[in-house]
């Protein structure tokens, strides 16, 4: 039996059944990562005035300017994937799906370089309240853009074969993954001047 | 197959994510050359937290498409942003535990 909705539009939503699945599971997210924001506030009210700033002052900013100009790009290259698909071309569709997936991997090992510097400076999420929501944040956010990256290679490779048999249900796939992958993009646009520059 | 019309509206989709690319990467830059004016606290956090939301609501507008998308969709993220912000006010609480214990 096929499974419904996965193209055309039911009549009581007007989406396709990922469409609405998807804003649900981001609606979740936006509450995960609202209770750790939640809890940043709080343990900055609870630290001594001007603590926070302090601590955050360990963080290489140019690196993490550079990771933000790097996931903005992987955004673009995204959404690119997705139009080339509504363009028909499946050449171009390769390519920008793959430049999502260079830069996903560019941002990870950027990051790999900011945790180990932290640790051979003797840096840990124990070091104080400061460094242990930083690890949370950016170890929570890290691990989402892993989990994005195993669903984005699986449909710029093997499960690009549903071009060829169902191609709007794997253009609407690519769009559901991208709606994931913009909203790690904008968890980061908060967490860069939150962790990094205030 | 997508027709005319459709080819038309994306390579014009396609403009406009160009133009969000480059004013994302300007208020990037800006965002961190803010962070080096000479302002106060409670300043420095405000203006942050401003290009933050329009950097965030760029993406979720144009690259997430929901200045487009059913009003359903709308209807939910209203409903999560009423719960986010009381989940941002939860910090607030101890806050006024505090004041009242002296």
């Amino acid at each position: 039996m096929d499974i419904p909705y996965t193209v055309e539009e039911r009549s009581d939503t007007g989406l396709f059944n990922a469409k609405l699945g998807i804003w649900l599971f981001l609606a979740s997210e936006v509450m995960l990562f609202g209770g750790l924001f939640s809890a940043y506030i709080f343990l900055r009210f609870g630290a001594p005035d001007g603590a926070f700033h302090e601590w955050g002052q360990e963080l290489n900013i140019p690196l993490a300017t550079l990771n933000t100009l790097i996931l903005i790009s992987s955004s673009v290259t995204m959404v690119m994937s997705w139009a080339s698909l509504k363009l028909q071309d499946i050449k171009k569709y390769k390519l920008y799906m793959g430049l999502t997936l260079l830069c996903a991997l560019v941002f990870l090992v950027i990051k790999y370089l900011e945790y180990t510097a932290k640790f051979d400076h003797h840096i840990f999420p124990s070091t104080n309240t400061f460094f242990a929501i930083y690890f949370t944040l950016t170890g929570l956010h890290g691990l989402h853009i892993i989990g994005g990256m195993i669903v984005l290679f699986y449909l710029w490779i093997p499960g690009r074969k549903m071009w060829l048999s169902n191609s709007e249900q794997f253009t609407n796939r690519v769009e559901i993954v991208g709606l994931y992958w913009h909203f790690v993009d904008l968890v980061w646009i908060f967490l860069f001047p939150v962790l990094y520059l205030l | 197959m997508s027709t005319n019309h459709d080819t038309k509206d994306i390579q014009q989709h396609i403009k406009v994510y160009m133009i969000v690319f480059a004013t994302l990467a300007a208020l990037t830059v800006a965002t961190v050359a803010a962070s080096y004016l000479d302002l106060s606290r409670g300043e420095a956090i405000f203006l942050a937290l401003a290009i933050a939301s329009i950097k965030g609501s760029l993406v979720a507008s144009y690259f997430m498409h929901l200045i487009s998308e059913k009003a359903l969709i709308t209807w939910i993220l209203m409903l999560t942003a009423v719960f986010f912000f009381i989940l941002m006010l939860f910090p607030m609480t101890s806050f006024i535990d505090q004041a009242q214990l002296g």
